[in-house]
């Protein structure tokens, strides 16, 4: 045992690997560690700045009634901005499947079979995008603003330009199923965690979602290893389009009325609760956990600003300031993984 | 032009009239090309000559000019895609070697071919486990250097190569393709790589070598096939020509377009 022992120690050996092991839980969660960290100081903050309001439990109610319209939005449109595109037209699908369903319901049409048809105006909206992103391969900002237009102006044609009253006693079943409170929760946020859970294994444990961040990641070598990059582009843009009408839904429901603008200020949120959620403006990485944490923080931002006494102005200079202060984090970390310079040369 | 005789039996995969047209450029022009069970073909030629063209078609990636057909084991294939020839068995090294690498090891190496539960899930607990099995079995890593999390960014050229090979070799092809593996290699990784080879012939599969380096094809090849200009100028069987006769006619071949 011991001539053993002497003898292998007397062979020469390797040098000792100087690279590191598995990549430690705080390399591997920075950001989500990151999202949860800005959400405590915020809350601290408002908590400090208007305790009054921020102790009172109707504050988190209606939290958890609102960031659900957008928030649902944002955790579709993350699997768009890992293939590496992005989606400017949700707003008008929000309103354009919504007045697909206000209308076929006052001609008479049957709630379910109504909601089948909003659903497939938006998964229709949701493949024309994806089909003229990436099948004729025209840059997703530029298709997307204009599909943007599109969708307003078919819709604004559609209802003429007037609203649709979306009352409890014409749509008790809508109302139950998108303005209820079950056991004191509302509703909204309920969906918005079936949605989590739901995307979550759709992105994590499933192929097409696999393919989601190959081929954000690198669309050439995922083509060349067999992997459709079209087909996967157009699934995720229909995604975005039956999120986008499922909220405009839950916003009209919740409001008692449909007006033609629906969507109109989901912009900005929506798109800055995914970029703040950790997901990369390059393509390739990604979290819809990250998406629906970051909803709620970018929901208090709103309530928080108002309640702490602060000019509302000041919630779009917030948006603002969050989408460009997550971006630029998201390429410094970038740039580490790649061991490049900070500034890229 | 010169002819081997063509080894006998059905070739594994079969080029037949091929020809590849990018805009105004061919890059394959008449192509035919056989690959029978169980030997290694070098493909050698000048840089534009078309191999990596070539390549691509027969993996799928680019689809022939109309006219050009592809066989495979003895059948016509008209929808030939990489998915199809990939779940025929024939799996690729590319000379850029497609991997993604922001992702972690273990996506790469299952990259279009995950594992799924009987749930239709994947199957990341196996997708991990094999990964790690397979860069301590194959790649000669040892568990602790290279975790299956690890992003492919912060791994060496070598390592990279390593892990495109490790993903040829894991779903057992029938027909591996490798294009340029030894570029940007070190020499013991170059050596690894050409051993690689070597194995594939032992166990009775088939090859298709790819290298700017003749040194390193005539060695390891049966059959031989020259292109210049998108034309299979030449094929030989490495019984008939040896090392040197071989560089003196790819000289005249750079210099005239003719083997002749």
């Amino acid at each position: 045992m011991t001539a053993k022992t002497k003898t292998s120690k007397a062979t020469p050996q390797k040098p000792k690997d100087n690279r590191v092991g598995p990549p430690s839980f705080w390399r591997r969660y920075v950001s989500q560690i990151g999202i949860v960290g800005v959400g405590l100081i915020m809350w601290l903050a408002f908590v400090i700045a208007a305790p009054e309001v921020f102790t009172n439990k109707n504050i988190y109610l209606a939290f958890a009634q609102t960031t659900p319209q957008f928030g649902i939005i944002a955790i579709a449109l993350t699997f768009v901005v890992i293939t590496g595109e992005m989606d400017l037209s949700f707003p008008s699908i929000m309103a354009l499947g919504t007045a697909v369903f206000c209308l076929l319901a006052q001609g008479g049409l049957a709630w379910p079979l109504a909601l089948v048809a909003a659903f497939g105006t938006g998964a229709i909206c949701g493949w024309i995008n994806g089909t003229l992103v990436a099948f004729l391969n025209i840059p997703s900002l530029v298709v997307t603003i204009g599909t943007s237009f599109l969708f307003r102006g078919l819709e604004l044609v559609m209802m003429d330009g007037s609203g649709v009253p979306l009352t409890a006693q014409d749509y008790p079943e809508m109302h139950a199923l998108l303005r209820s409170s079950p056991f004191g929760i509302p509703v909204q946020t309920i969906w918005m965690v079936v949605i989590l859970i739901g995307a979550w294994l759709l992105l994590n444990r499933t192929r097409f979602g696999a393919h989601v961040f190959l081929v954000g990641d690198n669309p050439t070598s995922a083509r060349l290893m067999g992997i459709n990059a079209v087909s996967v582009k157009t699934r995720a843009f229909i995604l975005v389009g039956i999120m986008a009408t499922f909220s405009g839904l839950m916003t009209s429901i919740y409001g008692f009325y449909f007006w033609p603008t629906t969507g109109e200020g989901f912009l900005l949120n929506t798109i800055a609760s995914v970029f703040l959620g950790g997901t990369s403006v390059f393509g390739g990485t990604g979290s819809v956990a990250g998406s629906f944490f970051a909803s709620y923080i970018i929901g208090a931002i709103n309530a928080g600003v108002v309640a702490a006494g602060i000019n509302a102005f000041y919630t779009q200079l917030a948006f603002g300031l969050v989408i460009v202060v997550s971006v630029v984090l998201q390429t410094l970390i970038d740039r580490r993984t790649k061991r490049q310079s900070l500034t890229g040369r | 032009m010169t002819k081997a005789t063509p080894p006998t039996g059905t070739p594994v995969i079969e080029l037949r009239n091929v020809s590849k047209t990018f805009g105004e450029v061919r890059s394959l022009s008449n192509v035919d090309f056989a690959v029978y069970p169980g030997e290694i073909v070098g493909l050698l030629g000048d840089n534009g000559a078309g191999k990596s063209t070539l390549v691509k078609t027969v993996m799928g990636f680019h689809s022939p000019d109309p006219g050009g057909e592809i066989w495979f084991g003895g059948n016509r294939i008209d929808d030939w895609s990489v998915a199809r020839a990939r779940d025929l068995g024939i799996e690729t090294i590319y000379q850029e070697r497609a991997l993604c690498e922001k992702q972690p090891i273990w996506r790469n190496m299952f990259m279009g071919r995950e594992p799924r539960s009987k749930w239709g899930l994947l199957d990341v607990a196996k997708m991990r486990s094999e990964s790690a099995r397979l860069m301590s079995d194959h790649m000669g890593f040892t568990s602790a250097a290279v975790h299956p999390d690890n992003v492919v960014a912060t791994m060496s050229g070598g390592e990279k190569q390593g892990v495109a090979i490790t993903r040829a070799l894991y779903f057992d092809a029938n027909l591996v393709i490798l294009d340029e593996p030894t570029v940007g290699l070190s020499l013991t990784e170059t050596k690894k790589t050409l051993d690689f080879v070597g194995g594939i012939k032992k166990a009775g599969k088939s090859a298709i070598f790819i290298d700017h380096n003749i040194f390193h094809v005539y060695p390891v090849v049966d059959r031989l096939y020259v292109l210049d200009r998108g034309k299979v100028a030449g094929i030989y069987d490495k019984s008939e020509i040896s090392m040197d006769e071989l560089i003196e006619r790819l000289y005249h071949v750079a210099r005239t377009g003719s083997l002749d």
